[in-house]
């Protein structure tokens, strides 16, 4: 990986998380019609650590917690095979507040699958977007989040990758051309 | 990840990963299924022509259904009723159909062979819904599928093929993939039916009697006698194939354990299967049915996206 910067360092990245499921218990306590559903693959670590982090904050809140799958959706699946991962959702979204959870917002692609996604599984009061990494200006569909971990500038030939290993955590920039 | 061929021919062109990779995702569009909205938009932009040159019920309505859950147009066409009639070639039909802006064409044929012919000759990914004697693809996978449900895996599932290994494609179709896979097959059925020195081009068992096969298999798969491909007399009568290879209760009563009972359809009940076998508890057939709709989703699904031959 060329040109890496370091967005985020281990000890930010926690901070950072902390302070979405703060906002999130700021806006929907006592999650008593909010569910979270974070987006297969990658924003299923984001949504876990902040679902945790909830209950162990306030043990007393119930809330559902689901999972989504978007592949089915996508609009740039053709010439490439993206394996689908599972779709979790053991509950009607109906009527509720719906928080939709992903590492990193860049074209707002991925976003419109997943409202697509979304409302075949019923007709939602509210959907909110919380994202721990915004390219700014990089949009191609008119998608903004409610809730942001951090707001970059990046430029096309740039990648965000979001690391979440045991002995690595945190987030970088680098270039995707050699 | 790519699936190793561009059309879906048959299973002998496919490698155990590609096999995976379609049962996996075929699993996914069966979750799709139990929704309340049983419709997903992937293949919203392609058009699929389903070309049915024999008959078909089950093949034709799970392609077609497949098809429309996935959100594709469609369009049917049956060799009765049309040109084919008149005297018009597979090719000139098929290029017609294709003039008209269709990207994937689904075909079954009776002469073996036909839609490895088309594919050789058009552009649009071309799936194989059952030709002559050769292979039915789909059928063999979501049989796959119904295996891989009930015991986890196919690796070392113990599988009986019954009846007429001869005339069938399903019976191919399931060698290759079941072989792939790592079960392990037995055939079963009269010396008439099951080609000779089958044991030579593929690593299975043969025996004759039916009765040494379902107390050794786990699941047995029953196909059905052919008689629309059978041109001489290859058993005295039917009444008499049934004592012989039949499935009956009486001989499933006898096994101390349970065998799992597939049948590709249609039955002909009394002869291969009888009734009160079909419709016990032990038989998977409708699961077969309900997974074909999944299988055929995800094999459009995975295919859809390779216009570029050389990809």
């Amino acid at each position: 990986m060329k040109g890496l910067n370091t967005i985020m360092d281990d000890e930010q990245f926690k901070l950072t998380l902390k302070r979405l499921a703060h906002e999130l218990i700021e806006n929907h306590y006592p999650f008593s019609d909010t569910c979270l559903i974070g987006i297969q693959p990658r924003g299923i670590v984001i949504s876990d650590f902040i679902h945790a982090y909830i209950k162990q904050a306030h043990p007393e809140v119930q809330f559902h917690y689901g999972k989504l799958d978007i592949t089915f959706y996508r609009d740039d699946f053709k010439g490439q095979i993206h394996m689908p991962n599972i779709t979790d959702l053991d509950f009607s979204i109906e009527g509720k507040k719906v928080v939709l959870i992903d590492d990193v917002l860049y074209t707002g692609r991925t976003i419109r699958a997943a409202m697509d996604a979304l409302l075949d599984h019923g007709r939602a009061k509210k959907v909110e977007l919380c994202i721990l990494v915004d390219r700014k200006f990089s949009r191609e569909l008119p998608i903004q989040p409610d809730y942001v971990g951090k707001s970059i500038d990046s430029i096309v030939t740039q990648k965000v990758k979001v690391f979440w290993e045991e002995d690595r955590k945190g987030v970088v920039l680098y270039d995707s051309i050699n | 990840m790519h699936l190793a061929t561009k059309h879906l021919l048959g299973i002998r062109d496919l490698r155990s990963e590609d096999i995976q990779i379609i049962l996996d995702t075929a699993q996914q569009f069966k979750d799709v299924l139990q929704r309340p909205i049983k419709k997903v938009p992937s293949l919203r932009d392609v058009t699929i022509v389903n070309l049915f040159y024999e008959n078909s019920t089950r093949t034709r309505i799970s392609f077609e259904l497949a098809e429309k859950r996935l959100s594709a147009d469609t369009i049917n066409f049956s060799a009765s009723g049309s040109s084919v009639s008149k005297g018009e070639t597979l090719l000139d039909t098929v290029n017609n159909i294709l003039s008209m802006k269709v990207d994937m064409v689904v075909m079954r044929h009776s002469a073996t062979g036909a839609p490895h012919f088309l594919a050789q000759h058009i552009p649009a990914a071309i799936i194989n819904a059952g030709d002559g004697i050769n292979e039915h693809p789909t059928q063999a996978l979501l049989d796959a599928m119904t295996i891989s449900e009930k015991f986890g895996s196919l690796k070392g599932v113990k599988v009986a093929i019954v009846g007429d290994i001869m005339h069938s494609r399903v019976a191919l179709s399931n060698i290759y993939l079941l072989t792939k896979m790592g079960a392990q097959v037995t055939l079963a059925g009269p010396p008439t039916l099951i080609p000779k020195h089958i044991t030579s081009a593929f690593p299975v068992q043969v025996t004759y009697n039916v009765r040494e096969a379902i107390e050794w298999c786990d699941v047995a798969n029953v196909l059905r006698i052919q008689l629309e491909r059978q041109n001489q007399v290859l058993f005295s009568s039917l009444r008499e194939y049934n004592q012989a290879y039949g499935i009956s209760k009486t001989l499933l009563q006898s096994l101390n354990k349970e065998v799992m009972i597939m049948h590709p359809g249609p039955i002909n009940r009394g002869v291969e299967l009888d009734s009160d076998v079909a419709d016990s508890g032990q038989s998977v057939i409708l699961d077969q049915v309900e997974n074909g709709v999944a299988v055929r989703m995800a094999v459009l699904f995975l295919l859809s996206g390779r216009k570029d031959p050389s990809a």
